[in-house]
């Protein structure tokens, strides 16, 4: 019997995947460990490597698919060597393959799909019946796996999943109840939920062009919108003085290059950051209104948003508070190098108590970005300026002076924090920020 | 509820509490929706449970005990006669009874379900208004009609309480042995009444306007039925008519109408058993977008939802299949559909079981349906008297009969006749709901010596080769 290869579980709460690459083909020799498939989750995209040597029998599922984890992907030819990657040293426990299986009796002589004597329904089981209804399918366009033209749960999911495809390329117009329809047939609505109003068809008005809605454009939608739906977001603005952090930058920039970092102005960030945090905690919480509970977190995981081709991403580092603005440089650059080029794990995206997104090395100003639920505050930063600045000199007298300023937004979840606090988190994240030697100070 | 409050409001109105309305409100409430069940009844269970299903299979059951205590003899078991002690009947009945609904109202508080005694009527798509009742008007999301149906009177008569001319629930109140009883009627509800009174002592005849007994029913499974019931009544007359029915005093004079009628006489009592009818008329419906079909059915579509989006109806009142199973099966559809989950009613097989002594069950296609509708199908039957089991309970008039489709041999209908096929129907449900092969069935290993066994050895014919039959197509 062949041996099946599945959608591997990625990681908490990934369950499904959409097939980006195929990198092999049916009949080829593969190695365990050797790359056969480029997934997308919502969050990264992941080389999945072959668990077996041997030959590749079937390839089931092809670039653009959607796949469930637990669906069978591949298929290897029976002399495949099952070798069980992680736990190589432990005793497989799944079945071996047995020569037994392939002797098994073949299947009933005749098979047929499709009987013209079959005029009822599409034979399928009351559960197979009601997941196709779940998942909007018709059963009349499933083609049957089961025995004499049966419809299995498997057959449903696998055309649900194509036809989710097809229908986000076609950008397929939402089905209005037509009003006629209703004279004769009883209406079917949808009650409780409440539904978008469909869009009008835009290509009456001039050429459009449809892009599917996938992958980390849809992953972004959805936290964005859970957020924006569950946090009463409020913002604090305000500007940091940052010539003389700046000046330290420039200075210390190459020698932080040598050792392979880019000591940019968000690695300063994360420090001023993680010294307002530790005074005031709330912003490192979660609020659980389920439990009715502010979970306080005591670690700093600071997620950085980093712009991709594809899109949004927000890698997190780990336990910023022990480490070094040297290794934070590194760290940094080689976590937003590898976010870009879609080569983050999923678990290097999870786990952050607070974010902090720099507009400023792509011109932003000030702007409001939205927290990442479910933490309870974000930093946004825009790009410094010189800028005319009234200060008191050392004599005591007013003067216009010449200062690098940059916005600094400090956007809030005000069920957990109110203004007062922002204020004075903004305002300690500003001067760490102003005062470099006070910054390092607090590191130590 | 807060007794003497006026008015209402909750998210599901339930109107009816047998089966179909309680099994739409349980389920409603397991979904999380406010559920308020209105009946005229004091307790949920509806005609089912107090004037159909429950008390005629209670008295079904003692009517078997009855017969069989009678077969027993040529097996060298011989019982006295039988003391029928109505009273005591009528007390087992009612406790049975009390039992399953004293039940429901548990179950309905666990749920959180709230019960009102009064009539609904509908004065718009949104609210009712209730009589006899201490709540004068609930207002609704979404209602469900599930009133059940009523036995259909007989033309020019009234059933009246103590009257000669009764219904099935005036059969069930066994008030008394008739020395002679009339069932107008073949279909199950005629069949099992007479079955009980002429078990109990009453010579009964039957008469029946059309030329057969349980018309829809494939007629080699209810000819051993027949053919039993001929020895247990007094007589069976088909393509009989009543001219006239006339109540006088302690009989009723009857003149039948017919080629094959027999001569006009009195009897007893009469047992109208000629169907049932939707109860839909008095509900205020028109007030509502609700609209009906022939015969006063409420249409809906296969969400169970009317023309009206707030309104859905399950039951007897949607029609079809007049039965308790199916009500409860539409009362959960419309539950689901209405707490927002994508359900439909798709259901391929509804058994239906006659608790006659022998019981007949089908379920799915019908040898008769199939013809009509040119379906092509292979059939094949394997006769009980090659049954074990059949044999240790001397019952080999029974039948089990398949229905497959002609090229996959997927079972399409399953029909059995004899004793406890109640049971036995299941698997054949089950099987066809689930798409299942004959094949599938002969490969499923069958408990020796059960009457199950039938099922299996039926489709072991379509493969060529059945254990205890010789199949015409040997492989």
């Amino acid at each position: 019997m062949a041996r099946e290869f599945k959608m591997p579980d990625l990681g908490e709460g990934i369950h499904e995947g959409e097939i980006l690459k195929v990198f092999i083909s049916e009949g080829d020799h593969v190695n365990e460990g050797d790359p056969l498939l480029e997934v997308e989750t919502d969050k990264a995209a992941v080389e999945i490597p072959s668990p077996f040597t041997g030959i590749v029998e079937k390839i089931l599922v092809k670039t653009g698919d959607m796949v469930k984890v637990g669906e069978v992907l591949i298929t290897f030819s029976k002399e495949s060597q099952a070798q069980d990657k992680k736990k190589s040293g432990a005793i497989a426990k799944e079945p071996k393959p047995v020569a037994k299986d392939t002797e098994e009796k073949a299947e009933p002589s005749e098979k047929i799909t499709g009987s013209k004597a079959g005029q009822g329904p599409v034979p399928a089981s009351p559960s197979t019946r009601r997941l196709a209804g779940e998942l909007n399918v018709d059963l009349r366009e499933v083609p049957p796996s089961g025995p004499s033209g049966l419809v299995t749960a498997e057959d449903i999911q696998k055309f649900a999943e194509k036809q989710k495809g097809k229908t986000e390329e076609k950008s397929s117009k939402p089905e209005m109840p037509s009003p006629e329809a209703s004279e004769d047939q009883p209406r079917k609505t949808n009650v409780v939920q409440l539904s978008v109003p469909p869009l009008p068809d835009f290509s009456k008005w001039g050429p459009v062009e449809t892009i599917p809605f996938r992958s980390l454009r849809r992953a972004t939608a959805r936290q964005m919108a859970l957020s924006w739906s569950q946090i009463p977001h409020v913002s604090n603005q305000d500007l940091a003085d940052i010539t003389k952090l700046e000046a330290f930058r420039r200075k210390q920039k190459t020698k932080i290059a040598e050792k392979g970092g880019n000591l940019t102005l968000t690695v300063f960030a994360l420090k001023a950051v993680v010294t307002a945090l530790k005074a005031y905690p709330y912003f490192n919480s979660s609020l659980d209104t389920n439990s009715g509970e502010i979970i306080l977190k005591n670690y700093y995981h600071i997620g950085v948003a980093v712009n991709s081709n594809e899109g949004l991403m927000v890698p997190v580092i780990r336990d910023v508070d022990r480490k070094s603005i040297s290794q934070l440089a590194i760290e940094l650059f080689d976590m937003a190098a590898r976010a870009r080029e879609r080569k983050i794990g999923i678990e290097e995206l999870q786990g952050g108590t607070f974010t902090i997104t720099n507009a400023g090395p792509m011109g932003g100003g000030y702007f409001s970005p939205i927290i990442n639920y479910p933490e309870v505050a974000i930093l946004g930063l825009g790009q410094a300026r010189m800028q005319p600045v009234v200060r008191q000199n050392n004599d005591g007298n007013q003067e216009i002076v010449i200062r690098l300023m940059m916005p600094v937004v400090l956007c809030f979840d005000h069920r957990v924090v109110d203004g007062v606090d922002a204020i004075r988190f903004t305002r300690m994240v500003i001067e760490a920020l102003e005062d470099p030697e006070e910054l390092f100070l607090n590191m130590i | 509820m807060v007794m003497g409050e006026l008015s209402l409001d909750t998210q599901l109105l339930v109107i009816g509490s047998g089966p179909g309305g309680y099994a739409a409100a349980f389920r409603a409430a397991d979904l999380g929706l406010e559920v308020t069940m209105v009946d005229t009844d004091d307790r949920p269970g509806g005609e089912c449970l107090f004037r159909g299903c429950i008390p005629s299979k209670t008295l079904l059951y003692l009517a078997e005990l009855i017969h069989d205590a009678k077969r027993a003899a040529p097996m060298g078991l011989t019982f006295g006669e039988p003391k029928i002690d109505l009273d005591a009947m009528r007390q087992w009945k009612k406790k049975v009874m009390d039992r399953l609904a004293d039940g429901l109202v548990t179950l309905s508080q666990k749920r959180g379900v709230e019960r009102i005694r009064g009539k609904a009527v509908f004065e718009g798509s949104n609210s009712v208004i209730l009589r006899d009742s201490d709540v004068r008007h609930i207002r609704f999301r979404h209602a469900i009609v599930a009133t059940g149906s009523s036995p259909i009177v007989f033309p020019g008569t009234t059933f009246n309480k103590g009257g000669r001319i009764i219904s099935s629930a005036g059969a069930l109140e066994l008030n008394d042995i008739p020395e002679t009883l009339l069932v107008i009627g073949g279909g199950y509800v005629g069949l099992e009444l007479g079955s009980v009174y002429a078990s109990l002592g009453s010579r009964v005849t039957l008469v029946e306007q059309s030329d057969r007994l349980m018309t829809g029913v494939d007629r080699d499974l209810v000819k051993p039925l027949q053919n039993r019931l001929k020895t247990l009544f007094k007589s069976i007359h088909l393509n009989v008519t009543i001219k006239s029915l006339t109540e006088d005093g302690e009989k009723v004079e009857v003149a039948f109408d017919g080629k094959q009628a027999p001569p006009d006489q009195s009897f007893d009592r009469v047992l109208i058993a000629i169907g049932r009818k939707p109860n839909t008329l008095d509900l205020g419906l028109e007030n509502t977008g609700v609209k009906l079909a022939d015969r006063d059915f409420i249409r809906v579509d296969n969400s169970q939802c009317t023309h009206d989006s707030s309104i859905y109806a399950v039951g007897d009142v949607v029609g079809g299949f007049m039965l308790a199973h199916k009500a409860q099966y539409e009362g959960k559809i419309a539950a689901e559909v209405i707490a927002g989950k994508p359900s439909i009613f798709d259901a391929r097989a509804i058994p239906a079981v006659v608790f006659t002594d022998p019981q007949v069950a089908w379920c799915g296609l019908t040898e008769e349906s199939a013809k009509k509708e040119n379906r092509i199908v292979k059939i094949h039957r394997f006769p009980w008297k090659y049954s074990g089991r059949a044999i240790t309970m001397d019952a080999p008039e029974g039948m089990t009969k398949m229905i497959v489709d002609a090229e996959s041999e997927r079972i399409l209908g399953l029909g059995i006749v004899g004793r406890d096929t109640e049971g036995l129907i299941a698997e054949g449900a089950l099987a066809i709901e689930m798409g299942a092969l004959a094949q599938d069935i002969a490969l499923t290993i069958h408990a020796h010596p059960t009457l199950s066994e039938t099922e299996m050895e039926t489709a072991e014919i379509f493969l060529g080769s059945a254990t205890h039959i010789i199949s015409p197509n040997k492989k």
